[in-house]
C-alpha cells in the first residue's frame, strides 16, 4: 500500500504547477500507470480522492491511462501488447521479442482553468 | 481549459536522489544490490550466508530495512562487518532518501559492496529505485509457484532471482520446473539460482554471481 505516497507525490507536482499559474486552478491531472509498475489504479484513485478531499485542490480529477504490458518484435517490428503472459510474436510467431513498455508511473498532463 | 504537458516520472524525487546514489557507488567503486522478497523467504539468511562467505579483504556494509525492530541488523552485525538497520515506521519500502540518509557517515571508497535489504513486500518496493545496480528477488520453495505471475512488477526489475529454502523440496509437492517456467513468462532474461540457507547448496554459485556482478559495474555505469 505505498499509493498513497504516490498520490502525495503527483499532488505536490500540481500544487508546484497550481503556484506558476495562479489564480487559475488545476482540474485535472493526468497519469500514466503501467501493467508492471506495481501500483494498483484502483488504490490510488482511492488515496488521491482522500487527499484532494476538503484541501485546496478540491476539486480535482485523477485521469488515468492504463498501460498493458507491451512486447515488440525484432523479427517483424511489430508491437503488441502481452496477454496471458505470451511473449511470441502474435504477427510472425517469432520469439525474439523484447519489453516495450508497461511499467510506466508517470505523471503526463495537468489541465489548468483558463483566465 | 489549458494543458500544461508534464511529462515526468511521478516518482521523479526519488529517481534524481536514486541517480546521485548511483553515480556515488559507480565512482566509489562499489556493488549495491538491493534485495526484495514476500516477508519470510529468507532474505536476512541469504545475507548471513553471504556474509559468512566473504574472503578476507572483501569490504562489504548493509542495510536492512523494516517496520519495527532493529533484529535484522543485530544478526547481521554478527559477521563483523557494518550493518545498518533502517526502520521506516511503517512505511512498507525502501526510498532512496532513506539510503542518503542511512549512509551518512560511511566511506563509500572504502567498501566493495553495499548490500540493502528491502521491507518484506513484494509490491511496493519494486517502484523504488534506490541507485542499485540490480534488484535481486527472492522467493522460496514454500511459497507458491505462481508468484512471479502474481507479482509480475517486481520480477520484471530483478536481474536475478533466488529461490530459497531449496533444501526442503523433498518435502514438498512444489514444482520447481514451473516456478522456474512462471519467472521466465514474466522476464525471459532473468538468472536463476537455487540456493538453501540451511545446506549451503547453490551458495558457491551465488558468490560466484556477487563477484562477477561487481567486476561488470566497475567496469561499466550501471543503468537504473
Amino acid at each position: 500500500m505505498h499509493e498513497l505516497g504516490i498520490a502525495m507525490a503527483i499532488l505536490e507536482r500540481v500544487e508546484r504547477e497550481a503556484a506558476a499559474h495562479a489564480p487559475a486552478r488545476p482540474v485535472r491531472v493526468g497519469v500514466r500507470i503501467g501493467e508492471f509498475s506495481g501500483v494498483d489504479r484502483d488504490s490510488l484513485a482511492f488515496g488521491f480522492e482522500a487527499l484532494v478531499k476538503n484541501s485546496a485542490l478540491e476539486p480535482l480529477a485523477l485521469e488515468v491511462e492504463y498501460c498493458r504490458r507491451r512486447y515488440a518484435c525484432r523479427a517483424c517490428g511489430s508491437e503488441f501488447a502481452v496477454e496471458n503472459y505470451e511473449l511470441d510474436c502474435p504477427q510472425c510467431g517469432s520469439s525474439d521479442t523484447h519489453f516495450a513498455g508497461g511499467d510506466e508511473l508517470d505523471i503526463a498532463y495537468i489541465e489548468v482553468e483558463d483566465q | 481549459m489549458s494543458r500544461v504537458v508534464v511529462e515526468q516520472k511521478v516518482l521523479n524525487e526519488n529517481q534524481r536522489i536514486a541517480a546521485e546514489l548511483r553515480a556515488r557507488f559507480q565512482e566509489a567503486g562499489l556493488l549495491c544490490l538491493n534485495f526484495i522478497s514476500a516477508p519470510g523467504s529468507g532474505k536476512t539468511s541469504l545475507l548471513e550466508k553471504t556474509l559468512a562467505a566473504f574472503k578476507e579483504g572483501e569490504r562489504v556494509a548493509v542495510l536492512t530495512g523494516d517496520i519495527q525492530t532493529e533484529n535484522d541488523a543485530r544478526r547481521l552485525q554478527r559477521y563483523g562487518f557494518p550493518a545498518r538497520q533502517i526502520t521506516t515506521g511503517g512505511t512498507c519500502h525502501l526510498d532512496a532518501r532513506m539510503i542518503e540518509k542511512a549512509l551518512a557517515d560511511w566511506e563509500l571508497p572504502e567498501l566493495d559492496y553495499l548490500l540493502i535489504e528491502n521491507v518484506g513486500n513484494l509490491v511496493c518496493p519494486s517502484s523504488y529505485d534506490l541507485g542499485e545496480a540490480a534488484k535481486i528477488v527472492v522467493m522460496s520453495v514454500t511459497e507458491g509457484e505462481d508468484k512471479p505471475l502474481k507479482y509480475p512488477s517486481i520480477f520484471h526489475k530483478s536481474e536475478l532471482c533466488v529461490i530459497n529454502k531449496a533444501d526442503l523440496l523433498p518435502h514438498l509437492r512444489y514444482d520447481i520446473a514451473m516456478a522456474r517456467r512462471n519467472v521466465r513468462q514474466v522476464h525471459p532474461q532473468m538468472e536463476i539460482i537455487e540456493v538453501s540457507c540451511v545446506t549451503g547448496l547453490g551458495l558457491q554459485p551465488w558468490m560466484t554471481w556477487l563477484r562477477e556482478r561487481r567486476t561488470a559495474a566497475v567496469a561499466a555505469p550501471a543503468q537504473p
